[in-house]
């Protein structure tokens, strides 16, 4: 199979998908976290009645509305993407991804147009109350947007609650709230959106601390500061934790992708954690063309105790995946692969003895292909029966360890950061200090480092699967023509370049005028 | 009461209508940034969507049963 592709377009589409997610996560996480502030700070002037609220919300809420109008269907082009180039790959998810994301549809169509609309238009038109209450609808629809594609994406990293259905090729739901409850896509929606609050509080702090740079409009930098750092504090603490309870979850379901970002080769007991290290970017033959890691800090047993809170417990490494590991019960690739085989070609006389109108013979395969014991001991590794190389199944070592690393870094760096915002602004000495307010500043750029990498890690981590184990990204493309989409590649990068361009101009001139006072247009 | 009703009905709808109607027309900013999103939604769809992105399985095959089979072949070869 993998021999009659051609790579340069799985390539290529690869890529494709890359940067108009990568652009895409540009807008997304600005608009979660900025649509919670906003409500927050009016909901103290809904509270207390003084002006200067208003004006600090109208501010935020102009620049959410920057954010959100240039932001807005860019990613309408990853489906477009899913149906040209990842045909395979959309038939073969079936309903599973259908049924959330025609949710997520409605509830952004009717939740965010119709209270967007309140919330821009609306000020003396509607209530004080009203006004609030559709700035909060506006948050919590914008947030729940999310929670549907975080679910269809937790499924491909952890399939459940389907049923593969042979005749059609298609994966059936048999359980929805499987699906929309599963540990992946819970741990990977409150990982998501949390992040999505950091990066919007430390755009409001950053932003915030050019005003006081700049000695202008001091009141309301330092009441943004109060509510971006107080939500950035908890949100960053909160994703701490949340990426925690991800990471295990990782260790067990796509251990090979937590072996990776971790920089872990042979597994063992009580592992030490990898706080720091450098790698090599030439492939050493002599351990499995796997990178060496060269300077390295280690915490001892730490690995071992965030994975399976036991600091005794064992690790599985690279090197335990491929080969496998009797002792702690590992399959080796190769045995994979060849039970793989074994589910495809089960498949394949399937539907030759359906073509054939052979029925008894269908009849005495589809009840094999329906068999408990077969889905388990084979069909669970239908994906690795595309691979011959078991070389193949280890993820971009180098890009995983640095993109984990840099993410878990500069969060926290943010908890510090955010501590240091509050505990300056409390006591009224934030002014002074005009080294910590440019740093502030230029750590705008760190946080959607940290959010990009944050996906690196995701995306990048579990390759070579487009659906953990059931589909890899090689057997997911279409067969068409690669200079296509190397011409849409093109065509997307000036789209969404110029599309960040305006955002930032746009965006850079708004800051600049500041916030206005009442009655100004 | 139902002359009430409808008396009430039409004064909510022309409030949405004026809601909408002095919002778009008091814009400033807005106005540019709608420039933008049709810019874009054109790009998207009668350029990108029309010429580069058709639906690989729905142009070609007629029937589910024939991306079914599609599918399958492009699976097990």
């Amino acid at each position: 199979m993998i021999d009659n592709i051609d790579l340069s377009l799985v390539d290529w589409s690869r890529a494709q998908f890359a940067l108009t997610a990568m652009y895409h996560w540009i807008f997304v996480p600005l608009t979660l976290g900025l649509s919670f502030i906003v409500a927050f700070m009016e909901s103290i002037y809904v509270k207390t009645g003084d002006p200067e609220w208003k004006r600090i919300t109208k501010f935020w809420m102009t620049l959410f509305g920057i954010n959100f109008a240039i932001g807005v269907a860019t990613g309408i082009i990853l489906e477009f993407e899913f149906g040209t180039n990842w045909s395979s790959y959309s038939w073969f998810v079936g309903d599973i991804f259908g049924a959330p994301l025609a949710i997520e549809g409605i509830m952004a169509f009717f939740l965010e147009t119709t209270f967007i609309a309140v919330m821009f238009f609306g000020w003396n038109k509607v209530s004080k109350r009203y006004h609030l209450i559709s700035t909060w609808l506006v948050a919590i629809g914008a947030n729940l947007s999310a929670l549907w594609i975080l679910v269809a994406n937790g499924w491909m990293q952890y399939p459940v609650g389907m049923h593969f259905n042979p005749d059609t090729a298609r994966n059936e739901m048999i359980n929805f709230w499987n699906v929309l409850f599963s540990p992946m896509a819970v741990d990977k929606f409150l990982h998501t959106i949390s992040s999505g609050f950091t990066l919007a509080s430390v755009f409001v702090v950053g932003i915030s601390a050019w005003f006081l740079l700049k000695k202008r409009d001091v009141l309301f930098a330092k009441r943004s500061m109060i509510v971006a750092g107080t939500f950035g504090l908890l949100s960053t603490i909160f994703t701490a934790f949340s990426g925690d309870s991800s990471a295990r979850l990782i260790a067990t379901k796509q251990p090979m992708k937590f072996a990776a970002f971790e920089g872990l080769y042979d597994g063992s007991h009580g592992v030490p954690l990898l706080a720091f290290g450098v790698v090599s970017n030439q492939p050493d033959t002599s351990k499995n063309y796997l990178p060496e890691i060269q300077v390295k800090i280690e915490i001892p047993n730490l690995l071992s105790y965030l994975a399976y809170l036991d600091p005794h417990a064992f690790v599985p490494g690279v090197n335990d995946l491929i080969n496998g590991n009797p002792k702690v019960g590992l399959l080796s690739a190769q045995e994979k692969i060849e039970r793989g085989k074994v589910a495809r070609n089960v498949l394949k006389s399937y539907k030759e003895a359906k073509e054939k109108k052979d029925l008894v013979v269908a009849d005495v395969l589809r009840q094999q292909f329906d068999d408990p014991k077969f889905q388990e001991q084979y069909f669970k590794y239908f994906g690795y029966g595309f691979l011959n190389d078991t070389k193949s199944l280890v993820p971009n070592v180098p890009l995983s360890f640095y993109s984990f690393h840099i993410m878990v870094f500069i969060g926290f760096y943010f908890i510090i950061l955010f501590g240091m915002v509050l505990y300056y602004t409390f006591r009224g000495k934030i002014d002074g200090k005009r080294i910590f307010l440019k740093l502030l500043l230029f750590s705008i750029p760190l946080a959607y480092i940290a959010s990009q990498c944050g996906w690196l890690v995701a995306e990048v981590g579990r390759q070579p699967w487009v659906i953990q184990d059931y589909l890899p990204t090689v057997a997911a493309v279409s067969q068409i023509d690669a200079s296509a989409v190397q011409i849409t590649f093109w065509l997307f990068a000036v789209v969404f370049t110029a599309l960040a361009i305006a955002e930032v101009s746009i965006m850079t001139k708004q800051i600049k005028i500041g916030p206005k006072k009442e009655g100004e247009k | 009461m139902k002359n009430k009703l409808c008396e009430r009905m039409k004064g909510i709808l022309l409030k949405i209508f004026y809601l909408y109607y002095d919002g778009f027309r008091n814009m400033t900013l807005g106005k540019k940034l709608w420039i933008i999103i049709l810019i874009k939604l054109f790009i998207m769809f009668a350029i990108l969507k029309l010429f580069f992105f058709h639906d690989f399985l729905k142009s070609r095959f007629e029937t589910n049963k024939e991306r079914s089979n599609y599918v399958i072949d492009q699976l097990t070869k």
